[in-house]
């Protein structure tokens, strides 16, 4: 691997017409498939282990720069729901919780009632795409649809690339697509390479976010590989998971992936996005994720152009943290919106 | 800074631990502390302040304790000894089990406290240092209820002085008390004067455990106490850790004085990053390394070897991670690099890295610096060579020295090219590779892709310069017993006079024995020996230095002996014993006709069944998997100490000289070897049945001559590794002394006598051992 640095900054700072931050990504177009590279690549995963566990305990944010935190956790949140119940009237109250999704009392209490503050996206099936699009118009705040036969990807190969292209049309801005695992398994690297390419060009101007289903690669080395190949092909983000498989998002695996993302800047100079997806539903989780990112890769990945989380119930544990903050009395979910 | 704009900046901001519980804590000690003797504290004498090196703030005052002072602690520790060892395994275990308890429950004050007074981040006192002394509590009130069952033939040693660093001020207090008590004995501790406070809180802990007064005493003071303690005439063992001078001075203060002595010295620890390691976790690592506790850690990964072809790849990321680390208040949650002990230390730091400006790439972490207070930027120096006096000697600080190599075996040998042998680090994905360089490299303690790991049941300590002794595991319980009994005075042995005249048959020539050849003594001189009734036997060469010089050079040049496989070392050695059978006969009357009496025979059997049992532990001697809280293994190996002299009893010269070649050689050393002095030729027959027994040349060599004139220039050779010495002189004072200045492992009978009839076992193996934990986490 050459790691030669021509890193270039690609550093977003215009807050044109008002568009939420997470639009204005400079994308990713990819570049050949460097296996020489790939195969490089070497992941220890008791060190990484312990890189993890001793994070929690190096990093800590107190008071009101804690309150802040989880505000940012909250713009880099893309509110999801992915259940087969999913109907437009529980999309439309999603969408509105992303529009609103701290009570503006408590805003005002934190001095932040200047700011727009929204989660980064909304992130449903293609069905509740157009709901989800009705109810979010003119909030900037754009709509992600998972595709390509999420969660498992098993479904014809035209269908999955047809099924993007019906969600682009639908008006989603953001494609989460899946991987097929088993090209990672099988060692099917150009395999990959020309699946995520196709899934790429099949976006067109939406963005893409490659769900590798870290869960399903076995092992630490096979997600960095994955995450360096999926890159390569042109991915805007690389996701852990689709928060269906056992196992989902976890700090070594982050660790894993956010490395490769900064070995990939290292070499390209391209940005490319981080979205930990699944089990994230803690206040607590969510400040050691950031200060992961932090770490590892620097502030400007605190930005949701850079940065997801994938997270459903998460909102409501830093409603009741930041309440807490304000207040001093812990707080009660009742007390907070439902999303 | 408001909500609104740290939502901008998303710094961290200050997440300081309060400190108060231990401001409290000490002005209810009116901030002033005698010292702990006997079960209680003394008042408050004179002294002087220890300080916060974070803001240089005082925090209290300390007693600088007398000569009466270390006295009545030490009368204090004898007194209690008796009943505290007889009080049993499982009595002690729950003392010890009382104490972790009571450490996990006060682990908050004693983590702040800590941090107060030695200036280390708050998040290493508290994840690191406390868990690791509840744990060597733990794990040693274990080896407590165990020693009856697990070490029958093991008694404890009786009072031991120990003295401690500042790096580690409560961690190196359980290091040293846990294992003393344990096994029964009693100590007079003394911390260092920087950071005493812990010890003084412990001391609290320990009437709060039920400690039997006397058991533990604290006295604390300079290295003038420290000096009280090592010259104490009633100590029966010292243990120190801290510098490399001091513990050479202590080796030969004690020496001679049957002190029984572990030194935990200084050390230069290579970190080896091989190209097909994992890149970004080896950078990780190198922050656990040498940014760990300011750098201030023996163990420190301090000397980076980079394989050329990536090392400006890992230079550029060690970099980039330099700058993400945050210096500041240590009592600050989120800091990563804390305060210098004390302003001498960093004049020290300061003056180390200005004395060599010029010399390589100089990178200082790009990140702010507190103002005031006792701080040291985390330092890069690239481009340097081995002869730079930056990769040779100790900086104990955040300054991390790198040079590059091409090969394995080069990196092998850059990281053995250093008077220490302390720690090892081993970067590399390949266990082919890492299973190859772990053994190679010269340390006690060695970890494939992990770096300063400790545990209780890990033995930890060095080799060369690094000093000897191992706490931790089961190795380290036998620095803290002997065997039982007591040995009795050793009689002199003379040899016997005569006149010179023709030997009863054809004039036969015992030589030198060196490199597998027989050798005529430089020197040119020989000696004649007599029988009992002053019939000349014959003649034996005179050894001189330059005869040790060459049996060392061919003892080295046989290094690869050591990698010989067990069941060859013993196949050789059944050889040995089965050749020396069919020359019983002559070997008996050889005896016979130098010492008088009949016990010839029985001493060439005995020699015989010798041989058999070296042969027999040969492939046998295991080392160990402790079991440490790691998904990984610690693997304890029984390496050979490398090359020892072996200074044979005057008494039982067949006999006396096996029982000290046999462990040694079946332990894989090789070794010189002086015969008694008195019936050397015994040994000179002897290596005829060396020649023919497949043993390759060198790894046993044979100069004869006087042990006084001998034992000096052995003593003072920098290339022997280790020096027993078990002759009727009194030579054992002056071999610990001379062996001080490369610490070289002494193994002396201080004038004790010792029944060779029963001389076998694994006290011997021991001692032709040293055990190095290669420390292999794994996981896929």
């Amino acid at each position: 691997m050459t790691v030669s640095a021509k890193t270039k900054s690609t550093t977003v700072s215009v807050q044109n017409q008002g568009a939420l931050p997470q639009v204005q990504h400079i994308r990713n177009a990819g570049m050949v498939l460097d296996m020489d590279w790939v195969r490089a690549v070497e992941v220890n995963t008791s060190a990484v282990e312990r890189r993890c566990a001793s994070l929690p305990g190096r990093r800590s944010v107190k008071k009101d720069y804690q309150a802040a935190w989880l505000l940012k956790a909250i713009t880099v949140m893309d509110l999801t729901t992915l259940s087969g119940d999913d109907t437009e009237r529980r999309v439309n109250r999603l969408c509105r919780k992303a529009m609103q999704p701290v009570r503006p009392d408590l805003l005002a209490a934190l001095g932040m009632e200047g700011k727009r503050l929204t989660t980064g996206a909304i992130c449903v099936y293609h069905e509740m795409i157009p709901a989800a699009v009705r109810a979010l118009e003119g909030s900037g705040i754009p709509v992600a649809a998972v595709s390509t036969g999420f969660p498992a990807g098993l479904s014809p190969f035209h269908l999955r690339v047809a099924e993007i292209k019906a969600s682009v049309k639908a008006g989603a801005a953001e494609i989460d697509i899946v991987i097929s695992r088993r090209l990672v398994l099988e060692g099917k690297w150009q395999e990959l390479y020309d699946e995520m390419r196709a899934f790429r060009d099949a976006c067109g101007d939406a963005h893409v976010k490659a769900i590798l289903a870290t869960g399903e690669l076995g092992t630490l080395r096979n997600v960095a590989r994955a995450s360096l190949v999926c890159m390569m092909a042109g991915a805007d983000f690389i996701k852990t998971s689709t928060g269906k498989e056992s196992v989902n998002a976890t700090l070594p695996v982050s660790l894993t992936m956010i490395r490769q993302i900064r070995a990939y800047h290292e070499v390209t100079g391209i940005e490319i996005g981080y979205k930990p997806a699944g089990g994230i539903s803690k206040a607590k989780d969510a400040l050691v994720y950031l200060a992961l990112m932090k770490e590892e890769l620097g502030n400007r990945w605190l930005s949701p152009d850079l940065f997801r989380f994938g997270a459903s119930s998460l909102l409501g544990d830093i409603e009741r943290q930041l309440e807490h903050h304000v207040t001093g009395r812990y707080s009660a979910s009742y007390r907070h919106a439902m999303g | 800074m408001s909500v609104s704009e740290i939502f901008e900046t998303m710094e961290y901001g200050p997440a300081p631990e309060d400190a108060k519980p231990v401001m409290v804590w000490l002005d209810g000690h009116k901030r002033a502390f005698g010292l702990f003797i006997d079960g209680a504290f003394t008042d408050a004498g004179a002294g002087f302040e220890t300080a916060n090196p974070a803001n240089g703030n005082a925090l209290a005052r300390v007693t600088q304790a007398s000569i009466s002072d270390v006295d009545a602690a030490v009368s204090a520790a004898r007194k209690a000894q008796p009943s505290w060892e007889k009080l049993g395994g499982h009595g002690r275990a729950k003392v010890l089990y009382a104490i972790a308890r009571l450490m996990q429950k006060h682990s908050r004050l004693f983590a702040v406290l800590e941090t107060l007074d030695n200036g280390k981040p708050v998040r290493e006192s508290r994840d690191i240092d406390v868990p690791l002394v509840a744990r060597h509590f733990y794990y040693h009130a274990g080896a407590a209820q165990l020693m009856a069952s697990d070490m029958p033939d093991q008694q404890a040693l009786g009072v031991a002085g120990q003295i401690i660093p500042w790096n580690f001020p409560l961690l190196m207090l359980a290091w040293k008390i846990a294992p003393a008590i344990a096994m029964g004995n009693c100590v007079v501790l003394k911390p260092a004067e920087y950071t005493s406070l812990t010890a003084l809180l412990f001391a609290e802990i320990c009437v709060e455990a039920g400690v039997p007064k006397g058991v533990v005493n604290i006295v604390t003071g300079n290295g003038a106490v420290g000096e009280m303690i090592v010259n104490h005439p009633d100590i029966n063992k010292i243990a120190f850790t801290g510098s490399t001078g001091v513990g050479r001075r202590i080796r030969e203060a004690t020496a001679g004085s049957g002190k029984s002595l572990t030194l935990e010295l200084g050390g230069k620890s290579p970190f080896i990053i091989f190209d097909d390691a994992d890149i970004d976790s080896a950078v990780e690592g190198l922050v656990d390394a040498i940014w760990f506790n300011q750098g201030q850690v023996c163990c420190a990964g301090s000397r980076l070897l980079v394989q050329e072809s990536v090392a400006e790849a890992v230079y550029a990321k060690i970099r980039a991670r330099m700058d993400k680390l945050r210096i500041g208040d240590p009592l600050d949650k989120a800091i990563d690099v804390g305060a210098i002990v004390d302003p001498k230390q960093l004049k020290s730091i300061t003056e180390m890295v200005d004395g060599s400006a010029g010399e390589g790439e100089v990178y200082r972490a790009n990140t702010p610096m507190p103002k005031g207070g006792c701080y040291y930027p985390p330092t890069l120096i690239t481009g340097l060579e081995s002869s730079s006096r930056l990769m040779q000697e100790e900086i104990f600080g955040p300054v991390l020295v790198a040079t590059t190599f091409r090969t394995p075996s080069e990196a092998v040998a850059l990281a053995n090219n250093t008077r220490y042998g302390l720690a090892a680090s081993i970067w590399t994905e390949n266990i082919n590779l890492a299973l190859d360089i772990a053994p190679r490299i010269e340390c006690g303690v060695a970890w494939v892709n992990t770096t300063n790991q400790f545990d209780a049941a890990a033995g930890f300590g060095g080799r060369r310069e690094s000093g000897f002794g191992r706490e931790g595991g089961r190795e380290g319980l036998y620095a803290y017993t002997k065997p039982k009994g007591s040995a009795k005075p050793l009689k002199p042995v003379v040899a016997f006079e005569g006149k010179a005249g023709a030997a009863a048959d054809l004039d036969r020539t015992a030589k030198n024995y060196v490199g597998g050849k027989q050798a005529r003594p430089d020197g040119g001189y020989v000696r004649a020996i007599y029988g009992p009734k002053g019939a000349f036997l014959g003649h034996v060469g005179i050894g001189n230095r330059k005869d040790i010089r060459n049996a060392v050079e061919a003892a080295r040049k046989a290094g690869s002996w050591a990698k010989t496989t067990g069941h060859l070392k013993a196949q050789i050695l059944f050889y040995i014993a089965e050749n020396l059978s069919a020359r019983a006969v002559e070997l008996a009357a050889r005896l016979d006709a130098m010492q008088g009496g009949k016990s010839g025979k029985a001493e060439v059997e005995a020699s015989i069944s010798r041989l058999f049992t070296y042969a027999a532990w040969a492939d046998k001697y295991d080392g160990a998997v402790h079991n440490v809280p790691i998904r990984g293994v610690a693997l304890a190996m029984n390496e050979p100490v490398g090359r020892l002299g072996l200074i044979c009893p005057d008494e039982a010269p067949l006999l006396g000289l096996i029982s000290l070649i046999a462990p040694a050689i079946s332990m894989g050393n090789t070794c010189v070897a002086v015969p008694s002095s008195a019936f050397p030729l015994a040994a000179t027959d002897f290596y005829q049945v060396l020649e023919t027994s497949d043993l390759p040349g060198g790894v046993v060599n044979i100069v004869t001559g006087d042990h006084a004139a001998l034992a000096k220039t052995m003593a003072d050779h920098a290339d022997l590794d280790g020096l027993w010495y078990f002759g009727a002189s009194d030579l054992s004072g002056m071999i610990e002394k001379a062996s001080a200045f490369n610490l070289k492992r002494t193994w002396v009978n201080n004038g004790r006598a010792r029944d060779w009839d029963l001389a076998e076992g694994e006290e011997f193996l021991r001692h032709a051992t040293d055990v190095k934990n290669i420390w292999i986490p794994y996981g896929e």
